[in-house]
């Protein structure tokens, strides 16, 4: 048994939700007790939409248990047949229909439906969420795409434009609604057609004729990859295997599926909306340089946005992680490169006491990093599932192509941005215009915890300080009592000193001299001891 | 037929036919009681024993809250416990042994059996007893089951509460008569209702849940209780089962039924009539004055409940007969007949009462009476928003202070703001 407060993904039956969700004539019926349709509220609430997932439930009550749950599904199995009249539907079991062992594929088999029955077999004790959206979609692929290894589909020899099929995209997918137009405009510049996009948009009979495509592209392995890996078997189709997070990644995405589709790539590499590299070029992102920053999130977008953090931010990065086990060699093969620890692991607190110990300035995760941030009173922005209603935005923001590029570079530099604006606001509090309780932006707590959180970028942060506002350093004085004074052996001085550097750096600056005096047995830290330590850990 | 109309007239729905349906069912199970529960009882932590479905419920339900220090956890069935009981129990054991020792502040532990314990039928009852001999006097060991195969949404409070009972003291027959006000209300909810009942001269007067989970009140045959929520049928029989006596009323909604359910208290306490009258007046003018704020947007307007928490019912009459709405058809998870014919005898007779659910079913009839407001979960709501209708989405009529005369306006604007927000959208 495992302890658990918080889960990053939900069962297999979940992600078989998402792909039947996302696609517009199948129907999972789901063996399930009454109180499963929870399920729902996270597309009709979360992903806001106007319409019920399509999924039945057979709501098994304990009265029910025994033969009757037999009956009871296949009545509802005709029930959701006749009212909904999809074109394929899905069967399955949750967690606990599992345990009853009832033969969902057997009893819906039996009952010769005249569409196709796909049975799904998702383990609920030993998988997860994406694993269960990817083998739903491995076997809506399988069944319907027309077909057989020995038997390629006939492919439109001398086709006037090369044909891509857009695998991956979900309901509930992080972004996933917007990185589709953007992939599109790319496949547009490169007079490239979108034979099917799936799961998101296709139909059963779309399913049926992926064959038709030149090759594949993978947006999200997690849901895709399985699928891909069958294409391209069966029909001889390769798949894309980078993934546009970014600039440069989607720079390379270009070349590679120009290169799969025989065209020149150039039309699509001049989309005149790249702005991130002048964005990130500009003097004003100078102290962005060098920033430590933690990455958190599926695999795919920890990897895509580590080599963005890195490459394209100038920041540093020093924690690499994820939480799907199923890209666990990627992940380490990417920490490796980045020379960190990869950490693997589903339980958030792990990945609490990681982000702690590695006193990032930015967090990069999911939902579940955004509260632990808060807590550690670390910037923070989100980059991958599970997010909460917030992510699912009205306007258009991509992660992908070169709208997604500029997009990730709003969204991570906005909360440091924040960050500078509320240093500002605390160096400013005692100014009689800033009373105490004037600073919190979005670190509602922030403002009065001293919590040790950062690693010293010290000295950039504070010279870009000291230059964009020198007076500040000479202006206001420390208030008395602001702080509670933990090691007497400061002098009144040098404590003073201290309250001047930035909250997000000052617990590592008094760790730091506190050490350095230690190391020398003195008695007490004096403003000459502080400056001495500074100049002594300066990098 | 004729002869008998004006007899059904008269008593509302008390002895109309009941539509019971079965099919699928858009319900929370009773895992989601415990989202409420562990903020009522601040030293007590619920530890779910179920599936990574069971702590995806209540991530889902507990929203924001679950990053707040919660007091609940699941302890996730994997494959191997799956392979044998034995080592199930050990797992169990050691998952609690590795909680407390991190939360030496709880006092009082649930173990809460889910679907899947169910089904391989975990003993929890025995794991309660085995690990109560480890940690009492310092942790009490309580085990109850929110399953969804036997409890639906609110169900799961009854059955939490129903397993305190046991551990209730008993309060010996030479005392003074008690009253036990039973069912968990938001404190400031609590904290009037007991103003008023003490205010009413009824000094030796308890709740249930207590605050602290382990003041648990006395029982025994001179204990009186009054149900403040409508779906708390297993509580009650545990209560009689110990010699208490349950105090018909309706529930505390509205200025009427509150004034209803105070009076069903003074009744059996012999308070004067005249000082009954005078105590509650300054409360229920105010709540009639809170509710006419409401009553031009919803007098005459139409409303469906689908069944959600079993508060539908009296909800339904408080619309009705302080509001002027007309209750189309009531939906409920549960019904239970004596501890709802007060609230029945007061909806129309024209009025559907559905016990049960087939989801589809039910919604043709929603869109063939087009009603001008339907009460419905959250998976429904958006759905039926967007075929055009007009929804309150009915989980926060249990998370919300609703119960008493000073809520009584809060409840209506409940209602209300949907369809308001109806009317002033333009877009």
């Amino acid at each position: 048994m495992q302890l658990s407060v918080w889960t990053y993904e939900g069962p297999p039956h979940i992600g078989a939700m998402r792909v039947a969700t996302g696609m517009t004539d199948v129907h999972y019926l789901l063996h399930a007790p009454q109180g499963d349709t929870y399920a729902d509220l996270l597309f009709t609430m979360i992903e806001r939409r106007g319409k019920r997932p399509p999924v039945t439930y057979t709501t098994f009550q304990a009265r029910d248990l025994g033969k009757d749950t037999a009956e009871l599904f296949q009545s509802a199995a005709r029930d959701a047949v006749a009212r909904f009249r999809p074109a394929a539907l899905l069967v399955g079991a949750s967690c606990t229909a599992e345990l009853i062992q009832d033969d969902p594929a057997g009893m819906a088999q039996a009952m010769r439906l005249d569409i196709p029955v796909i049975p799904l077999e998702l383990p609920s004790y030993s998988r997860k969420e994406n694993w269960g959206a990817s083998e739903t979609f491995y076997q809506i692929v399988r069944t319907l795409a027309v077909g057989d290894s020995s038997r390629p589909a006939p492919r439109q020899a001398g086709s006037p434009r090369p044909k891509a099929n857009l695998l991956g995209p979900s309901a509930l997918g992080f972004r996933h609604r917007d990185d589709i137009v953007e992939i599109a405009k790319i496949l547009a510049a490169l007079g490239i057609e979108i034979n099917v996009t799936a799961p998101m948009g296709a139909s059963a009979a779309d399913i049926a004729r992926m064959g038709e495509a030149d090759f594949n592209i993978v947006l999200y392995p997690e849901i895709a990859e399985t699928a891909a890996r069958w294409l391209e078997k069966t029909f001889q189709q390769p798949f894309t295997k980078t993934i546009p997070i970014g600039h440069g990644a989607t720079v390379d995405f270009i070349r590679e599926v120009a290169a799969l589709a025989n065209v020149d790539p150039a039309p699509a590499l001049n989309l005149p909306e790249a702005r991130m590299p002048w964005w990130s070029r500009s003097v004003d992102s100078t102290y962005l340089t060098g920033k430590r920053v933690f990455i958190f999130g599926d695999a795919t977008h920890a990897i895509a946005a580590a080599r963005v953090a890195r490459d394209e931010l100038g920041f540093v990065v020093c924690g690499l992680g994820c939480y799907n086990r199923e890209f666990a060699r990627d992940l380490r093969a990417a920490a490796a490169e980045h020379g960190v620890e990869p950490l693997i692991t589903d339980d958030h607190l792990e990945v609490e006491d990681a982000i702690a110990a590695a006193h990032p300035e930015l967090v990069l995760g999911t939902q579940m990093e955004r509260h632990i941030a808060k807590r550690l009173s670390i910037p923070c922005a989100v980059i991958s599932a599970p997010v909460h209603v917030q992510d699912f935005p009205a306007r258009h923001s991509p992660q992908m192509g070169f709208e997604g590029a500029n997009v990730l570079f709003d969204s991570w530099v906005h909360p440091l941005v924040m960050g500078l604006e509320e240093h500002l606001l605390t160096m400013f509090r005692d100014d009689f215009e800033f009373h105490d309780g004037a600073g919190a932006s979005h670190l509602s707590h922030g403002t009065t915890k001293t919590t040790p959180v950062a690693e010293p970028v010290a000295e950039p942060v504070m010279a870009d300080i000291a230059a964009a506002a020198p007076v500040l350093f000479a202006s206001g004085s420390v208030a008395a009592g602001g702080d509670v004074l933990e090691m007497t052996r400061w002098t009144a001085e040098a404590e003073a000193e201290l309250k001047k550097i930035p909250f997000f750096v000052r617990g590592k600056a008094r760790r730091n001299t506190e050490r350095y005096a230690e190391e020398r047995g003195l008695a007490s830290i004096s403003l000459d001891t502080l400056y001495d330590a500074k100049a002594h850990y300066a990098r | 037929m004729i002869a008998a109309a004006p007899l059904a007239a008269s008593q509302g729905c008390a002895s109309a036919p009941v539509l019971r349906e079965r099919g699928q069912r858009e319900v929370f199970c009773g895992l989601t009681g415990i989202v409420w529960l562990h903020r009522k009882m601040p030293d007590a932590f619920f530890l779910v024993v179920g599936s990574r479905t069971c702590a995806h419920l209540l991530q889902s339900a507990a929203g924001v809250m679950i990053f707040a220090e919660p007091r609940f956890a699941t302890a996730i069935i994997e494959e191997r416990d799956l392979a044998g009981l034995a080592d199930a129990n050990e797992e169990l054991d050691r998952v609690v042994r590795r909680l407390l020792a991190r939360r030496p502040e709880i006092r009082t532990l649930f173990l809460v059996g889910s679907c899947p314990s169910e089904v391989i039928k975990l003993d929890l009852s025995r794991a309660a007893q085995r690990l109560a001999g480890a940690f009492l006097p310092d942790v009490r060991i309580v085990n109850y089951s929110g399953s969804g195969i036997e409890t639906t949404f609110t169900q799961g409070e009854d059955a939490c509460l129903a397993a305190l009972v046991p551990f209730m003291p008993a309060h010996p027959a030479a005392c003074d008569q008690q009253l036990l006000i039973v069912g968990a209300l938001p404190d400031i909810v609590e904290d009037q209702l007991l103003r008023l009942v003490r205010d009413l001269g009824i000094t030796n007067v308890a709740c249930l849940p207590a605050r602290e989970s382990r003041d648990l009140p006395p029982v025994g045959p001179n204990t009186r209780f009054l149900l403040a929520q409508p779906f708390l049928g297993e509580t009650a029989q545990a209560l009689e089962d110990r010699g208490a006596v349950h105090l018909p009323a309706p529930f505390p909604f509205g200025a009427e039924g509150t004034t209803d359910w105070l009076h069903a208290a003074a009744i059996a306490f012999g308070v004067d009539e005249m000082h009954f009258r005078a105590t509650v007046a300054p409360g229920r003018e105010r709540a009639k004055r809170a509710l006419e704020h409401s009553r031009a947007q919803l007098e005459g307007k139409s409303i469906f409940f689908l069944p959600d928490s079993q508060l539908e019912l009296p909800l339904a009459r408080f619309l009705h007969t302080e509001l002027g709405m007309v209750p189309i058809e009531v939906g409920t998870p549960y019904l239970h007949r004596q501890h709802m014919a007060l609230e029945l005898a007061q909806l129309p007779s024209t009025t559907v009462i559905s016990e049960g659910q087939d989801v589809d079913k039910q919604l043709d009839r929603v869109r063939a009476s087009k009603p001008d407001i339907t009460v419905c979960g959250l998976g429904l709501a958006n759905p039926l928003e967007a075929e055009g209708f007009t929804t309150k989405w009915a989980i926060e009529l249990v998370f919300s202070p609703i119960h008493g005369f000073d809520q009584a306006g809060d409840l209506a604007e409940l209602f209300a703001r949907p369809i308001r927000r109806r009317d002033v959208l333009r877009v």
